[in-house]
């Protein structure tokens, strides 16, 4: 997007390193909670959605798990984040729109500039568009509606379809999984509500966008997908925030039911400001026949920590994960992936790929599990890593769990450098050195980019383009 | 016409000095077979001309049509009409054979302000395929990812066809081919022969040379070309072996 098309009222002076998505627009909250987090705030979050008792009781009782729970020590350094200092709540727009004409002006011109309407027109079934705390945008093509596909806020969804979320909600992730988790189901707020009925297959993408707009900012969406029998869905999220001086927190939490027979597919371009703390929790129940697929795509963020995870619960379930990450100066990315095989004829493959530079840590931290007395398992995993200079860093720490005997389980972990002899076998075809190098990276994550819809493939070509600039002398 | 011209080079290779002061002028519309014994040299006077950054020039001069081509760095070096067909061409996961050569041609065009037409590219690459009998599904493969010995020997002919350069040079090419292979090598190489094209075929055999014939042989000894000829040398190596430029050019 060229700069003749930023709106007048859009401030561009937090432009930062190449980051095209630090702009922020001037914040104009109808309501922002105190800052820190108490009983009350979470009481004020409920209070502003209208929820039911029973949701309430739930978050009061997620505060005081989040209040026990010790800090996790065992991967990336989260010593910056001081809870106290965070806003976790604020509310920029008055209700949830269906047509982008009735998005208050600010917020859909931050919309535009970051392209989503106009993606919605090209190539997406459904869009839901989230802004600080809420969604302010949600639409889903008529035919899909008339399926009965659900695609809306879990607020909406907690209030109009409350058997559903009564079924599932926190199912799949209890509050008591991990002190961010916990932290989530208390102060949760905007997301994703997916239901796609029996046998309905979605062959156009749905997709979310996350936007944190708000200074020292917690986003806490929430999202829960439940996919019927024999039914399909492929939905992409993409996230951007401003560039601040001070850190913000986003601590998601996404559950993904796929009913026997079901296919999910969920993409993820994280393309976080590098004062972003990027801590979720991602997981997905197969059922019998079902198939799970994670395509997660890792690019900014100060710190990430995230291992989307696939519960094979059904026999005949298979679950795949994709991931690229990339960590640039200062960043570090803490990610890879929990496969538990809990059934009979399950398989799962996971293609882990990161790319570190300038002092940047990339670690995949991997959990594959063979519950015991099970049979016919397969399981393979690959990671490769590319360190683009001498200071940057990788780091894999596998973990295999094996308690049946008829398991085929591989890994495969390698990590490589750009040679001097690819640089110069390209070189030596007229290829300039910048562009041989950005042409290695391209091909190095070349087999998870096929994955993706063609429009994020180059949206994430381009930004890894964005984080190599000057990497070359 | 181009001329390439090399003057008293000298260049070593981790401290240790390999050539010793090399003098060799080639001009477009000859083909030149450098021989010799392996370690003397033959690769690193191939690498120093296409500009690899692991060997170091100590003295002497290049030049192509009397611009520096030692202050070229790799990628002008190409665009200036340069060519080496490696010997150990490196595998580039993820880059397709296709999107490679596309871009190079691009390149190479645009150097003479020619503007590329994808279809007509396309049409040519195909063709030239077909002639190296080369599976027309290579153009979706890796760059040489998982080729075997003789493929990859072939996907440097076919980037030779297709970037039609002034001067090019074969570092052991025919190494390792069998007879079949080396005919399909040596069928692409002398189909660019003409007025515009010069090579420097760098091989340790003969056999390479029955289907390619040279206008010149030199051999490399010691870091330093000690005779050069016409085929007659060619012959005499085929009879008496290395065995004999060493007893005659040997330096203690």
């Amino acid at each position: 997007m060229s700069n003749e098309t930023i709106p007048d009222n859009l401030t561009a002076d937090n432009f930062a390193d190449g980051y095209k998505y630090g702009f922020s627009t001037p914040e104009k909250s109808l309501v922002k909670s105190a800052k820190g987090l108490s009983e009350e705030v979470v009481r004020q979050i409920s209070a502003a959605k209208n929820e039911p008792s029973w949701m309430l009781a739930y978050r009061l009782k997620a505060l005081e798990t989040f209040y026990k729970m010790p800090m996790p020590v065992w991967g990336a350094d989260l010593s910056g984040i001081d809870f106290d200092e965070i806003y976790y709540y604020a509310k920029a727009s008055s209700e949830s729109a269906t047509s982008w004409d009735d998005v208050p002006e600010d917020i859909r011109n931050t919309y535009d500039r970051l392209g989503i309407p106009e993606a919605e027109k090209k190539f997406l079934a459904g869009v839901g568009a989230q802004y600080d705390s809420e969604m302010v945008y949600h639409n889903l093509q008529k035919n899909l509606t008339d399926q009965g596909v659900i695609f809306s806020s879990p607020e909406d969804a907690v209030l109009n379809h409350p058997d559903i979320i009564r079924q599932y909600f926190g199912t799949v992730i209890p509050h008591t999984d991990n002190k961010f988790a916990a932290l989530n189901t208390a102060v949760w707020s905007g997301g994703s509500f997916i239901y796609i009925p029996k046998g309905v297959h979605v062959d156009i993408p749905l997709q979310a966008y996350f936007r944190v707009n708000t200074k020292s900012f917690g986003q806490f969406e929430r999202t829960l997908i439940v996919v019927d029998e024999g039914a399909f869905v492929h939905y992409i999220e993409g996230c951007t925030a401003p560039v601040f001086t001070k850190d913000s927190l986003h601590t998601a939490v996404v559950e993904i039911v796929a009913l026997p027979g079901a296919r999910v597919r969920y993409s993820t371009i994280q393309n976080w400001s590098n004062n972003m703390y990027n801590l979720v929790t991602k997981r997905a129940f197969a059922y019998e026949n079902a198939t799970v697929e994670w395509v997660d795509g890792n690019i900014g963020s100060k710190v990430t920590m995230k291992y989307p995870a696939i519960f094979l619960m059904g026999k005949g379930a298979h679950g795949e994960v994709m991931s690229i990450a990339f960590a640039n100066k200062g960043q570090e990315q803490d990610t890879g992936t929990k496969i538990m095989h809990f059934a009979d004829d399950t398989s799962s493959v996971v293609t882990a790929k990161s790319i570190s530079k300038s002092g940047g840590i990339s670690s995949y931290r991997g959990i594959i599990k063979a519950a015991a007395g099970l049979r016919n398992i397969r399981s393979k995993v690959e990671c490769d890593a590319l360190l683009l200079d001498a200071s940057a860093k990788t780091n894999t720490y596998p973990v295999m769990d094996i308690q049946s005997d008829d398991v085929s389980m591989e890994h495969e972990a390698s990590v490589s450098k750009i040679s001097e002899e690819q640089l110069l076998y390209l070189m030596s075809r007229g290829i300039g050195e910048a562009e041989a190098s950005m042409m290695i990276v391209n091909g190095f994550i070349d087999p998870l980019v096929k994955q993706l819809p063609m429009e994020y493939a180059v949206e994430l070509n381009r930004l890894i383009e964005l984080e190599m600039e000057g990497s070359v002398g | 016409m181009k001329k390439l011209t090399i003057q008293g080079l000298k260049a070593e290779i981790d401290g240790k000095a390999i050539l010793h002061g090399v003098d060799l002028e080639m001009k477009t519309g000859e083909i030149h077979a450098l021989m010799g014994p392996n370690g003397h040299g033959k690769s690193t006077l191939a690498n120093i001309l296409m500009g690899h950054p692991k060997y170091k020039v100590t003295a002497g001069t290049i030049t192509l049509d009397g611009e520096d081509l030692l202050a070229m760095d790799v990628t002008e070096r190409s665009k200036a009409g340069l060519f080496l067909a490696f010997q150990y061409p490196v595998e580039i996961p993820g880059v397709t054979v296709g999107k490679f050569l596309k871009r190079a041609k691009e390149i190479h065009m645009a150097v003479d302000g020619v503007k590329m037409n994808v279809t007509a590219f396309i049409k040519q690459a195909r063709e030239d395929m077909k002639f190296l009998e080369m599976d027309a599904n290579f153009i979706n493969r890796y760059l040489n990812e998982g080729f075997s010995g003789g493929e990859k020997k072939r996907m440097e002919i076919l980037q030779l066809l297709t970037l039609q350069p002034s001067f090019a040079m074969f570092d052991e090419t025919d190494s390792g081919l069998d007879i079949d292979a080396l005919k399909v090598v040596s069928k692409g190489i002398n189909r660019l022969r003409s007025e515009a094209f010069g090579a420097l075929i760098i091989t340790h055999y003969q056999r390479v040379l029955n289907y390619i014939e040279p206008d010149q042989v030199h051999i490399l000894y010691q870091g330093r070309i000690v005779t050069s000829g016409g085929t007659e040398l060619v012959r005499a190596l085929e009879e008496k072996g290395y065995d004999w430029v060493k007893e005659k050019y040997s330096v203690q």
